[in-house]
C-alpha cells in the first residue's frame, strides 16, 4: 500500500471518535466533525443526523484549501483558525495534526471563547492519537506487505460493479 | 491518495474532471446526477458564477457498489476551466486519484486544449503527481456541433500517452459512463498493485 493513501481502522477510529466526543460535551456543541484535507470525513460526534456530512466535508475542506492559499499569498504559512458567525450556528473550524481538519459546529449553548479552549485542548489528544495511528500503519505495512484486501480484486470484480 | 476506511468498509476515490472553460466538465457531472439513482448519490455542489461557470469547483459523490465487501465511492469534482483561476485548480487537485480531461471539439478551441493540457500537467507536478502514471482518461466533448475537428486529428494533437480516449456528448450523455467508468477502473487496478 502506498504510503500516500490514507488509511483508517477500527480501533483508530473509535479513539478518534471517543476524542470528539468529548469535545463535544466539553464545549457543549452541537456536532463535531474531522475531516481529511482532501474533503473526506474521517469521524463525527454529536447531532450529526441534521448535517448533511459529505457536503460539509468536501465544502470545509475546499474553504481551508482556499485559505491556505491566501495565507501563502501574504507570506503566512497558514491560518490556523477559521471562524464563521451566523445568526444562530458557527462554525469553528481548525487543522489538527497537519492533515485533518476540526470542525465544531456551536449555538448559544457555547460561545466562542469556550470552544476555542477546549479545541485547544482535544487537539493535542487528537495530535497524539493521529501519530500512534501513523506508527501502526507504518508497522502494519512492513510486517505484511500484502495484507491489503484489494491485492485481490479481479478484473471480474471491477466489471461487476459497471454492470447495470 | 484513497482514503481506505477499514472500520466502516469503505474506499473513497477521488476522479478531477479537468479542461478548458466552456468544454463541457460540469455538463458530465450533472449528467451522472440526473442518471444516478438517489440511493446512489449524494447532493450536487456547484459554487459557480451568476452566469453558471464555475467559480471554484462542483462536487458530486458517487457510490458504485462493493467491492471485496468495501463499499466504494467516488468523489467527482471538476475544476474551473477559465483560465485565470489558475490558482484554484491546483488546490482541487490535491489528492486527486484519477483525471478526466475533457476537450471541446470545436478547431477554434483546440489551442485552449492544448494549454489546458500543459496546465494539467504542470499542477499536477506541483502536486507531487506525473500525468504519465495516473489514471487518465480522454474525452471528445461536443461531437454534436457542426465545427468540429476530426477525431484522429484530435488524437493526433491531444493523446499524451495513449490514454483511453471517447467521444461524447455532454449534454445527451454520450460518452459520460464510459469515460468515467475507464478512469475509475484504472484507479481500482491501481489499488490492487499496492
Ligand atoms: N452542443 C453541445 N453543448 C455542450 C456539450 N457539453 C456542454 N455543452 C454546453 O457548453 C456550455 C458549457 O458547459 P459547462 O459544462 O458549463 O462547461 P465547463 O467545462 O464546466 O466550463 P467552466 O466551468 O467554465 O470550466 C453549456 O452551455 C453546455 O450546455 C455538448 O456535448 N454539446
Ligand atoms: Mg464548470
Amino acid at each position: 500500500m502506498r504510503s500516500h493513501d490514507f488509511v483508517l481502522y477500527e480501533d483508530g477510529l473509535y479513539r478518534l471518535e471517543e476524542a470528539l466526543r468529548r469535545l463535544r460535551l466539553d464545549a457543549n456543541a452541537k456536532a463535531v466533525f474531522l475531516v481529511d484535507k482532501n474533503g473526506q470525513q474521517i469521524a463525527a460526534a454529536g447531532e450529526v443526523e441534521q448535517f448533511d456530512v459529505t457536503s460539509l466535508a468536501s465544502l470545509t475542506a475546499g474553504n481551508v484549501a482556499a485559505t491556505d492559499g491566501l495565507a501563502k499569498l501574504i507570506g503566512e504559512r497558514e491560518f490556523s483558525v477559521l471562524f464563521h458567525e451566523g445568526k444562530q450556528d458557527h462554525i469553528h473550524i481548525s487543522i489538527v495534526a497537519k492533515r485533518a481538519i476540526l470542525v465544531v459546529i456551536f449555538d448559544d449553548r457555547s460561545s466562542l471563547g469556550l470552544t476555542r479552549l477546549r479545541v485547544r485542548q482535544a487537539s493535542g489528544d487528537l495530535e497524539k492519537i493521529f501519530e500512534s495511528m501513523a506508527k501502526q500503519a507504518e508497522q502494519g505495512t512492513m510486517a505484511n506487505t500484502d495484507s491489503s484486501p484489494f491485492s485481490e480484486i479481479t478484473d471480474e470484480d471491477i466489471d461487476a460493479l459497471f454492470s447495470e | 491518495m484513497a482514503f481506505i476506511n477499514y472500520a466502516s468498509k469503505e474506499i473513497n476515490c477521488k476522479i478531477v474532471y479537468y479542461g478548458p472553460g466552456l468544454g463541457g466538465k460540469t455538463t458530465n457531472l450533472q449528467f451522472i446526477y440526473n442518471k444516478t439513482s438517489p440511493e446512489a448519490r449524494g447532493k450536487m455542489i456547484s459554487l459557480a458564477t451568476e452566469t453558471d461557470r464555475t467559480l471554484f469547483f462542483d462536487f458530486l459523490p458517487l457510490d458504485l457498489g462493493t467491492i471485496r465487501g468495501f463499499t466504494t465511492r467516488f468523489h467527482l469534482y471538476t475544476v474551473p476551466g477559465q483560465v485565470f483561476y489558475d490558482a484554484s485548480r491546483k488546490l482541487i487537485l490535491k489528492g486527486v486519484d484519477g483525471v478526466i480531461f475533457v476537450a471541446d471539439s470545436q478547431e477554434e478551441r483546440m489551442e485552449a486544449n492544448i494549454e489546458s493540457i500543459r496546465n494539467l500537467e504542470d499542477n499536477l507536478e506541483e502536486n507531487g503527481f506525473d500525468l504519465k502514471s495516473i489514471p487518465y482518461a480522454l474525452q471528445f466533448n461536443k461531437r454534436d456541433l457542426p465545427n468540429v475537428l476530426q477525431v484522429d486529428e484530435m488524437y493526433r494533437v491531444l493523446n499524451f500517452k495513449r490514454e483511453p480516449t471517447f467521444e461524447g456528448i455532454a449534454t445527451s450523455g454520450k460518452g459520460v459512463f464510459d469515460t468515467l467508468k475507464s478512469v475509475a477502473k484504472q484507479i481500482l487496478i491501481e489499488l490492487r498493485k499496492r
